[in-house]
């Protein structure tokens, strides 16, 4: 059967269930990829839709689907919290001993303060300090692949790269930089929708381990003077020295989920997206100065994190549809990235559009990602070093999609590079 | 039509025609001028076309809006002429800008 065969099928599929209980968060349509065919329903008949899921903490929310609806919630933090502990940016709401304090996961002005002690290390001048290292640890990795047989792409380039980039951020010890990616899917897991996730308790164990290891790293660098790393920064940041030891483990959940994961599947997104429009490849073989156009669609194409949640702190009318106080709210980007009332033929992977950063992947307003450039400036370098040395990558089979319909991502990836 | 001038980080000067009632911002991206991003396309959503008001015209442009100082708030270098280019709406009365732009816009 083709892809687009399938596709047809599976769009009949779904544009046949009852409109009612049509669940879009259901790990089924993220496991096989069908999410954008449900959504692309829902911008059509119900834009901003109330669904029900039967997974334990989740329950009933509100999915806003279209590109100026989910720009009208995401500007809008009086109306719509970010508060963890109204549970946070995430449609699960864990038991109320596993609810972390984050400042993704927070309402101004606390928010603004701690975000500000850690943003600087993003800043343009950093980012420029940090570009000739990003590129000599991505040429001398791209060296070392092997050659004339099948290895996974996603341990290989995408973990590694976006590991040793974590690692420096942190100042974290090299050799034991692994650590961080494993954390980092720990700390998304979860069992109630991945069976092979660890149970909530050996979880909240795990990120004990982690919270141990970076007090660690603490307790060496708040005595010395400050330096610029992220360990660094919250020991000496005004907003953040004080933290207790849950939101300290908060924050570094989000700085390694936000710095490590996003940028991950958008390299192996990347490499998958060019594979399934050669003709795209082609013309970035043509012309490598694309590059500039290429990653904001790769980021647009792959939406590496699927929606962000919000709660409603009142009454709020959105599209005719009146939305309580209390309600979760699911802003779907990877919907609002394929809405063609703003985004031209949204449903094709083209590197050379006009407005390619205009996508929702990396959120607007207040919350937006703050290491938007930095992720940016990672993929470009890989794209560039990539071009510079392999005329061909063979994707040898599909990959392994991780389990979440809030991470979209891959776990595996089989290539081989001829020659 | 409005002429207005960017200065970039590195001392580049670009001057351009604008249109009455276009946005700051959007005369910058309508001539590709480098160093203005408008990711959010000018809905004072993300900050990425932050511009240094001269002091010369920081009176007939005008103070930054509520939302302005909140996305503003992040910004690597945050002066008291920082505006955002999408919020400054163009009339004859600033023909004769001139901006000059931070080190990168994010």
């Amino acid at each position: 059967m083709t892809t687009t065969t399938a596709t047809a099928d599976a769009r009949a599929r779904i544009n046949a269930l009852p409109l009612d209980g049509l669940n879009p968060a259901d790990i089924q349509y993220f496991l096989d990829d069908t999410a954008p065919l449900v959504f692309e329903r829902l911008r059509r008949e119900d834009p901003v839709h109330r669904s029900f899921s039967p997974v334990e903490g989740m329950g009933h929310y509100w999915s806003v689907t279209r590109y100026q609806d989910i720009m009208a919630v995401d500007t809008n933090h009086a109306a719509f919290s970010s508060e963890w502990s109204k549970g946070g940016i995430t449609l699960y709401n864990p038991p109320e001993s596993d609810r972390l304090p984050m400042f993704i996961a927070m309402d101004p002005p606390k928010h603004d303060d701690q975000r500000k002690a850690v943003a600087n290390i993003v800043a343009p001048a950093n980012l420029n300090n940090w570009q000739d290292l990003i590129r000599s640890r991505t040429a001398t990795l791209l060296d070392s692949l092997p050659r004339n047989e099948t290895f996974d792409w996603v341990d290989k380039v995408s973990i590694e790269l976006t590991t040793c980039m974590l690692a420096t951020l942190f100042d974290f010890p090299f050799e034991d930089r692994r650590l961080l990616t494993w954390w980092s899917d720990v700390a998304t897991m979860n069992k109630l929708v991945n069976p092979d996730a660890l149970g909530p308790e050996e979880r909240m164990a795990e990120l004990g381990k982690m919270l141990g290891y970076f007090t660690k790293l603490w307790n060496e660098r708040v005595n010395a003077p400050p330096r610029t790393d992220l360990v660094s920064m919250l020991a000496h940041g005004a907003a953040t020295k004080n933290m207790g030891p849950m939101e300290y483990m908060g924050n570094l959940v989000l700085l390694i989920v936000g710095g490590n994961d996003t940028t991950r599947n958008s390299m192996t997104g990347g490499l998958l997206a060019l594979h399934d429009h050669p003709e795209e490849f082609a013309k970035l073989r043509a012309n490598p100065a694309l590059v500039d156009s290429l990653v904001p669609e790769i980021i647009r194409w792959q939406t590496p994190l699927a929606y962000m949640r919000r709660t409603a702190n009142r009454d709020v009318e959105l599209a005719g549809k009146t939305i309580r106080a209390g309600d979760k709210v699911a802003m779907w980007y990877l919907s609002g990235n394929r809405d063609d009332a703003v985004i031209e033929q949204p449903d094709r992977f083209i590197i050379d559009r006009a407005r390619p950063r205009q996508h929702l992947s990396f959120g607007f307003g207040i919350h937006r990602c703050v290491g938007n450039r930095l992720a940016e400036l990672q993929l470009k370098i890989l794209w560039e070093e990539i071009l510079n040395r392999f005329p061909v990558i063979e994707v040898m089979g599909p990959p392994t999609r991780v389990k979440s319909a809030f991470v979209r991502g891959f776990s595996s990836l089989p290539v081989r590079l001829p020659g | 039509m409005p002429k207005v001038t960017f200065i970039a980080h590195d001392g580049l000067v670009r001057e351009v025609q604008a249109s009455v009632g276009q946005s700051l911002m959007q005369a910058a991206l309508d001539h590709n001028v480098r160093g203005i991003d408008g990711d959010c396309g000018g809905q004072c959503a993300c900050a990425t076309c932050h511009v240094f008001v001269d002091p010369a015209w920081t009176g007939r442009v005008g103070p930054r809006t509520a939302q302005e100082d909140e996305m503003l708030n992040f910004a690597a270098e945050l002066r008291d002429n920082s505006r955002l280019a999408c919020q400054i709406p163009l009339t004859e009365a600033l023909d004769g800008l001139v901006v000059a732009l931070p080190e990168g816009q994010h």
